[in-house]
């Protein structure tokens, strides 16, 4: 008779269980690193290994500014998610744009370091080993943020037009999970190309 | 006794089979539009199956072409394109989508839930699956050759660089198989990811992670080692699109890049890729034996705890594959070992299935009849997989025959006969109608006899040294008799085939009423009728064990009791 107590007391209980769209998140980002650590392998396998120039010491700038901005930019999503938990409609779009902005600081610096790449250096995709795995890293982290930066900027439209209420916290916490994805992802791109590769 | 417990709304009406022009415009939009778990389901196991004969057909070719030396049925050139067409199929085709075919329609059922977690990017991954199919085989519009396979891809599954770069490659073969690839590989992520997040957030009250069904389970584990299998792949299709398109340099040997890290990519996919594809089959057995067995089925968690432990396992053996490659001795040792601790888990589930069957009543029922062999032919395989994974021993047998008996003996012999099994068991739920058990039997026993000629004979011409991928081959080598028998075997097995595909579309309309639970079983699915209504469940269901349907028919002795 013990076992029906308990098992009463246990359906009394209220049943949780994970939201599904960090569930979900966490899966993409699980396949997006598969992805990138078969992109990062490339390049580290293939460091050193070009028979002909230019090398990346020769044309690799490190883009500090560029960096700070991306990193920082997790900071500022951090602060929007918080605000928008208070029911902080205000602060969180004004966190969401300066987000926005630094990621867009960020795909400016990268099309900038690669005009002065293509067309002082003469280095594109094709031109030697290091080109083809430089500009596939690289390019694979940009179109990430370019992705990102597209869906932040439905996120800020929306808030604009008045429709982000709090209830919407989850979804956009679900959001800035896949933009500190790609800020982490960066850390590790930025260490493989622009400290061990030169 | 069910149906008290979980109210259903109104009658379900009698499966309808009558047809008019608006009715079957009508009935395509409703395929078509749909993000009900149930048909998504449907569609991926139709489509699974579609794929089956087509890859089938394209194995009796191969098998014609061999059946004697010096056969001139197929070209070289359509040789090799219908011999990666079978390979990409098999594996991509019919493989990865009886997986989400089976997950999609009975996980939400087994949980209680009335959907999965995101049914439009459920329908998504369906219909890129879908175009990645189609647009593989596009590559035969065009002509040439055998009803134009002349210009399908000839680069083999495994596409080994640098045979696939432009320079080898001309023309749009390669690409064909690249981009179909990739489009099916994101229908695959999109359909993992649903899979894991339905059994993890959508489960009905009660229903702990230590009470999901083992189908449940296994699945998801599945679907968890299909994410980082299949975006590996992905990456290195899209690296050799860049070599080919914009003259990237990644496999280019000729201006440093190398050929040994597409072997390594490949196989980093390749060798999990497998289990992948074996992992869902042994979810079918759990479910299908213990039920069969009368029994419960023996080591719940040492099942779940052995499905993890392989997935983790695959994923740091991948270079077995390249044993002839020139390792290191070192790096030959690491694999050798690493492969042979695949033999622990998978041990350990034979022996709870077996443990199952072990003094319980069984009855041979087809599906039944099916997962036995299954079990039966898997611990074969594994024998001889062990053999291929001593690095000696695969120096010798490294792609002969033996080699691709060896695979077929687990892809056809696990995988097939338990997607067989899992069919002839849920048949009834999903279409209201039992599968004949009369040509049921004609299809086991003509498939099992038809199996073992082929593979069981498939590994002495590999150990007499015919290699794998040859066109054609002279008559002094002594492979010819033995040849003749494999082919024979193999147009058994398509006989079988074809009346099972005979009996899934006769049994549709004329099948014996299936009821809600023919075969007695105990997970939620069968409290439903048959078919199910749209929504599933009309009262959310709450478990208390993981038997739901045993406890509401013996409430003297339920379940949990024991738990
Ligand atoms: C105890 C378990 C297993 C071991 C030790 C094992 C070992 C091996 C080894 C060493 C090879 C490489 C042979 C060569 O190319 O020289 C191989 C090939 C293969 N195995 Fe297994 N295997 C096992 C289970 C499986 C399972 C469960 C599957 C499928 C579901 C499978 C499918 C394949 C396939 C498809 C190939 C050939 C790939 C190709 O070259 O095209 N194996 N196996
Ligand atoms: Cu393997």
């Amino acid at each position: 008779m013990s076992t029906v107590a308990v098992t009463q007391a246990e359906m009394e209980q209220p049943w949780v269980q994970p939201s599904k769209g960090r569930v979900a998140m966490f899966c993409l980002i699980i396949a997006e690193s598969a992805i990138f650590t078969i992109f990062v392998v490339a390049y580290v396998y293939n460091i050193g290994k070009s028979l002909y120039g230019p090398t990346p010491q020769q044309v690799l700038e490190v883009p500090i500014f560029n960096s700070i901005c991306l990193l920082s930019s997790s900071l500022t999503i951090w602060l929007a998610e918080r605000a928008i938990e208070r029911n902080q409609v205000k602060n969180f779009g004004l966190w969401w744009a300066v987000t926005f902005i630094l990621g867009a600081i960020f795909l400016v610096g990268t099309g900038v370091e690669w005009h002065k790449l293509i067309y002082e250096d003469g280095l594109t995709i094709s031109t030697n080993l290091f080109g083809t795995t430089f500009y596939s890293l690289v390019g694979l982290h940009a179109s990430h943020v370019i992705i990102g930066l597209c869906m932040l900027m439905v996120v800020l439209l929306f808030t604009i037009t008045g429709h982000v209420r709090e209830e919407h916290a989850e979804r956009i916490q679900v959001l800035a999970l896949y933009w500190h994805f790609v800020d982490a992802v960066w850390i590790v791109v930025f260490t493989v190309v622009y400290i061990l590769g030169r | 006794m069910a149906d008290s417990t979980y109210p259903i709304p109104g009658a379900v009406e009698a499966p309808s089979r009558r047809w008019s022009q608006a009715a079957v415009l009508e009935w395509l939009n409703s395929w078509v539009t749909t993000v009900d778990h149930k048909k998504l389901g449907i569609l991926y196991i139709v489509y699974a199956i579609f794929f089956l004969l087509v890859g089938g057909a394209e194995a009796i070719a191969i098998r014609i072409q061999l059946i004697q030396p010096n056969m001139h049925f197929l070209s070289p050139q359509v040789f090799n394109r219908i011999f990666t067409m079978h390979g990409t199929t098999m594996v991509f085709l019919f493989g990865m989508t009886y997986i989400f075919g089976f997950a999609n329609y009975l996980i939400p059922l087994m949980i209680g839930a009335r959907d999965m977690a995101f049914p439009r990017l459920n329908a998504l991954s369906f219909w890129l699956t879908f175009f990645g199919g189609i647009l593989l085989y596009y590559s035969f519009i065009g002509g040439g050759g055998l009803y134009g396979a002349g210009n399908a891809p000839d680069v083999m599954w495994w596409a080994y660089a640098p045979l696939t770069e432009r320079a080898f490659s001309p023309g749009h073969a390669p690409d064909y198989w690249a981009l179909s690839l990739i489009v099916t590989g994101f229908g695959t992520i999109g359909a993992s990811i649903n899979v894991i997040s339905t059994a993890f957030c959508m489960r009905c009250k009660g229903m702990t992670l230590m009470r999901l069904p083992l189908l449940v389970w296994v699945m998801t584990v599945a679907s968890g080692l299909a994410l980082i299998t299949i975006t590996p792949l992905t990456a290195a299709q899209v690296m050799l699109l860049i070599d080919r398109y914009l003259g990237g340099h990644f496999f280019d040997t000729q201006a440093g890049g190398s050929a040994m890290i597409w072997a390594h990519f490949f196989w980093i996919f390749g060798h999990p890729e497998v289990y992948v594809l074996v992992l869902p089959a042994f979810a079918i057995a759990n479910e299908v034996i213990p039920v069969f067995s009368r029994k419960a089925m023996f080591g719940y968690p040492a099942v779940v705890a052995s499905s993890v432990a392989i997935a983790f396992v695959s994923l740091g053996v991948w270079a077995h594959h390249m044993f002839t490659i020139g390792m290191t001795s070192v790096g030959n040792a690491f694999f050798v070992l690493s492969t042979e601790l695949v033999g622990i888990p998978t041990a350990i589930k034979i022996f709870n299935w077996l443990a199952t069957m072990w003094g319980g009543k069984i009855r041979f029922a087809t599906p039944m009849l099916f997962c036995t062999a299954f079990v039966i032919q898997f611990l074969l395989a594994g024998l001889t997989g062990i053999i291929l994974s001593i690095a000696p021993w695969n120096w010798q047998l490294h792609n002969s025959y033996f080699v691709i008996a060896h695979f077929h003996y687990i892809l056809v012999g696990a995988i097939a006969f338990c997607i067989f099994g899992g069919i002839y068991y849920w048949y009834p739920k999903v279409t209201g109608r039992m599968l004949s058990e009369k040509l049921g039997k004609w299809h086991f026993w003509l498939f099992v006899i038809g199996f073992h000629i082929t593979f069981d004979v498939m590994h002495i011409p590999g150990i007499l040294g015919m290699p794998r991928s040859i066109y054609t081959y002279e008559a002094d080598r002594g492979w010819g008799t033995l040849n003749m028998i494999v082919s024979i075997g193999g147009i058994i097995q398509a006989i079988a085939v074809l009346i099972f595909a005979w009996n899934l579309i006769s049994s549709y309309f004329k099948g014996k009423i299936a009821g809600n639970d023919p075969w007695d079983a105990w997970t939620l699915e069968w409290s439903t009728p048959s078919p199910p209504p749209v929504y599933n469940f009309a009262t959310d269901p709450v478990v208390t064990s993981r038997r739901p349907l045993w406890d509401l028919k013996h409430p003297d002795d339920p379940d949990w009791h024991y738990e």
